[in-house]
């Protein structure tokens, strides 16, 4: 904490020095995220973030966050294409929210709202990502190897050459796409079992755009209102097969191409609420 | 599929008819057609060597002041509904109209309903005898308002120096106590933004840049912009959120509470498409809720980050529509984190919003600002924040009633757009201003001339400042901070003294001792 004298005279009472939590490799740059101050306490998120943009404005292109514990907002609106960070713990809330352009990967699980209104960039998860994930992104690619939790992907927009792209290896839950208004969801279930659909209910409610491609079971009744089901098509391969591919990449996996069990989700138009209003004027 | 006109063949017998009508004088008229050319509304025509109204007149007023003759008037039609004061006119041709469209009614501006204003209900106070009165003119009146959170501690040290314990925090100066309230690029046109931007740089106040990003073309206005971050997101970028003065996290809006944003297709033109980042021709649709914040421990956390992605540098805000808990809510917002905080009254203006929603739901910002300084200040927490209220100020007097009711600053939408040449016809819906003010077609956008308009509004608002310390001199106060909650110096004077007691505002006729 800083204090300031209003006189002008401006007096540092630090408890805990952030320049001792960076180690400095040949190739990277770690940060430890569970130095504590003297008092104990954890690094603080603001400081953690702090050290990032420092380590980032001085060109690091490789950063390892060693020991993350909960760290919320890590990354956000980081926007440097080139910076690839690698989280080794458990980050928190937001993470890489506004990102646009750099890697991040979770060697462990993310929380609630990963990669919130994310531009561009990539974040991949080796473990699970909870609620809302990718929330309102235009752009960038999410690769989640675990399960993910409620309402994900809602209201993705694509524009442009911008299109965001989700691939999970789980499951999802309720509400997946919903208000989805661009962009393409995979859903893998690689550790089908049974008969269970990898999905929940309201599935893509309200959408009015992009595309969900579900590797399993799904019922009329799991739909939300303004989404339709059909079968893959060849038109969905190169997408599908280029997206599978990153995804086999970055897990050192294989995901079965049996294209006869997967349903795709689209949207019934792109103008849902055609109708809905009465503009006279009275 | 939305019409935007009122072709002449859906006119059946069982439709309401048409309430206003264009009347030309055909011995003055010099048949220039101007007005027919004009009407964006399609309401007249050139037929048989004469100007005709052929219906659909929504006395947007336009042809009136084009005619060079002025051989045009509109009148108000008196269509004779059988009497009967319950079921009104009104209520009846709203039953006419979704009898036949089956839709959701949809209009636009403030509620016209004539609900009762408190503001046309109270009087302001006045320095006699006791206290002297102030000439602005010869005298400073101070109306420079910060805004920002006000986190600051001054402590006097054992020393005899004065100490500030915490980083006060961003803020942000405006030369009066005014900002020009959130008015999206697609509600409004490239022309009519335009103008309010560069009115705001010329005052020094703030204007907000509504959902929907930033025009590449108004980076140069950013240092006197509010970036908003609503519920669609559209636009929200890292650069964005770091290139405005200050950013603001839109919960609700006066005119439309629990209500999303819906941008229909139609408006969604190539220049909307690009600053959304959304594609040409679908619908842009806002969620009704932030779907990252369901309490007021996630509004912390999108506080948060929006503060992270500023790096601190800019006061981060949060704007509500007056509701009936708004008390409890403000205090939450304060709690999580928001350096300025916006309430927007049940009668603010909107592009376009459900009528059952614009007319029935919501709190007077009258009540609501009173409210929710009584309740911050009662918890401690109303010296931390600046607080705007909004919802129809129609004129330096709301503006300095709602100041004295207990906002810092006033938001002001309508009545600026009004200095533009809007008429208040509540057609914004329909994107065929007359007055190139609501629509994105190119031929009507180019009747704003942005300048005209940026003049208009500067003016306005001068006069409106000028107004203010005109007021604050005759109470006898030299700065504007000073009039902020200061109820004593109102009285009310309506119907209902419970109103009053719940506004803190006293009975005319009371006095101090």
């Amino acid at each position: 904490m800083t204090a300031f004298d209003v006189w002008g005279e401006r007096k540092k009472v630090e408890t805990f020095d952030p320049a001792t939590a960076i180690e400095r490799m040949e190739d990277r740059v770690i940060i430890h995220a569970d130095r504590r101050d003297r008092e104990g306490r954890l690094v603080h998120y603001k400081v953690l973030n702090e050290l990032i943009r420092q380590v980032m404005a001085e060109g690091e292109r490789h950063i390892v966050l060693d020991g993350v514990m909960g760290h919320r907002y890590i990354a956000c609106t980081a926007n440097n294409k080139e910076v690839y960070i690698e989280i080794r713990g458990t980050p928190g809330n937001n993470l890489g929210a506004f990102l646009d352009g750099p890697t991040l990967e979770v060697f462990g699980n993310a929380q609630d709202m990963t990669g919130n209104t994310m531009n561009s960039g990539r974040i991949i998860v080796h473990g699970n990502a909870w609620d809302v994930t990718g929330l309102a992104a235009r752009g960038g690619t999410f690769l989640i190897k675990g399960n993910t939790g409620y309402r994900v992907g809602i209201h993705m927009k694509e524009y442009g050459g911008m299109r965001p792209a989700m691939v999970i290896g789980g499951t999802s839950k309720d509400y997946l796409g919903e208000y989805m208004a661009g962009g393409t969801i995979i859903v893998l279930d690689l550790q089908r079992q049974g008969e269970r659909s990898p999905v929940g209910m309201h599935l893509g409610a309200g959408i009015h755009g992009g595309r969900i491609f579900i590797r399993g079971k799904v019922e009329a009744h799991q739909l939300g209102p303004g989404a339709v089901m059909d079968q893959v098509d060849g038109e969905d391969a190169p997408e599908l097969e280029s997206l599978i591919a990153e995804f086999e990449k970055a897990f050192k996996t294989i995901v079965p191409r049996d294209w006869e069990e997967w349903t795709k989700v689209s949207p019934a138009s792109s103008r849902p609420f055609s109708g809905h209003y009465d503009p006279t004027s009275i | 599929m939305i019409t935007t006109h009122k072709s002449p063949k859906r006119r059946m017998e069982l439709e309401a008819p048409d309430r206003f009508r264009p009347v030309v004088d055909h011995e003055l008229c010099r048949k220039c057609k101007k007005c027919v050319t004009e009407c964006s509304f399609r309401a007249l025509e050139f037929v048989d060597g004469a100007v005709k109204s052929i219906g659909g007149c929504v006395a947007c007023g336009r042809c009136i002041n084009v005619c060079p003759a002025q051989c045009i008037e509109v009148r108000q039609v008196q269509t004779m509904f059988p009497p009967h004061a319950n079921f009104n006119e009104h209520v009846r041709r709203g039953i006419m109209s979704q009898a036949t469209t089956g839709g959701v009614l949809l209009t636009s501006c403030g509620t016209d309903i004539p609900y009762p204003v408190m503001f046309d209900e109270m009087l302001l106070d006045a320095a006699q005898v006791t206290n002297p009165a102030i000439d602005p003119l010869r005298e400073t009146v101070e109306t420079t308002t910060f805004v920002g959170g006000r986190r600051g501690m001054l402590e006097v040290k054992e020393n005899g120096r004065l100490y500030m314990e915490k980083d006060p925090g961003p803020m942000v100066a405006m030369d009066m106590p005014i900002m020009i309230g959130h008015i999206s690029l697609g509600s409004v046109s490239y022309n009519a933004q335009k103008a309010l931007f560069a009115a705001a740089r010329e005052l020094n106040i703030l204007a907000g840049s509504g959902e929907g990003g930033l025009h590449k073309d108004f980076n140069v206005y950013s240092q006197n912009l509010v970036g908003e971050v609503a519920s669609g997101r559209f636009g929200v970028t890292g650069d964005y959120l770091k290139r405005t003065a200050a950013v603001e996290i839109k919960i609700g809006q006066g005119a439309k509470p629990g209500h999303g944003g819906h941008l229909p297709g139609e408006k969604v033109s190539a220049l909307i498409s690009q600053t959304r980042m959304i594609p040409l021709g679908t619908d842009a649709l806002s969620p009704y809720p932030h779907h990252d914040i369901y309490s007021i421990e996630d509004l912390q956390q999108l506080i948060s980050v929006v503060k992270e992605a500023t790096e601190y540098r800019v006061p981060i805000g949060v704007k509500i529509a007056a509701v009936h808990n708004v008390g409890a809510i403000a205090s939450g917002m304060v709690r999580a984190g928001a350096d300025f905080i916006t309430i927007d009254g049940f009668r603010g203006g909107t592009g376009s919003t459900p009528r059952i929603i614009r007319d029935h739901v919501g709190l007077p910002i009258e009540v609501a600002i009173s409210v929710v300084d009584q309740r911050l200040t009662k918890e401690g927490l109303r010296n931390r924040v600046t607080v705007f209220a909004g919802g129809s100020i129609r004129s330096s007097a709301d503006m300095i009633k709602a100041i004295a009711l207990g906002a810092d600053a006033v938001m002001v939408c309508t009545a600026a757009l009004v200095a533009m040449g809007c008429r208040v016809c509540q057609q914004c819906h329909r994107g065929v201003c007359s007055w190139g003010i609501a629509t994105q077609r190119e031929e009507l956008v180019a009747r704003l001339d942005p300048e005209v308009g940026a003049a208009r509004v500067v003016r306005l608002l001068r006069s409106w400042n000028e107004e203010l310390k005109e007021i604050l001199g005759a109470m006898g106060i030299d700065s504007v901070e000073s009039l902020v909650g200061n109820r004593d110096r109102l009285r009310y004077f309506g119907p209902n003294s419970k109103i009053a007691e719940i506004m803190g505002v006293k009975h005319v006729g009371e006095g101090w001792g």
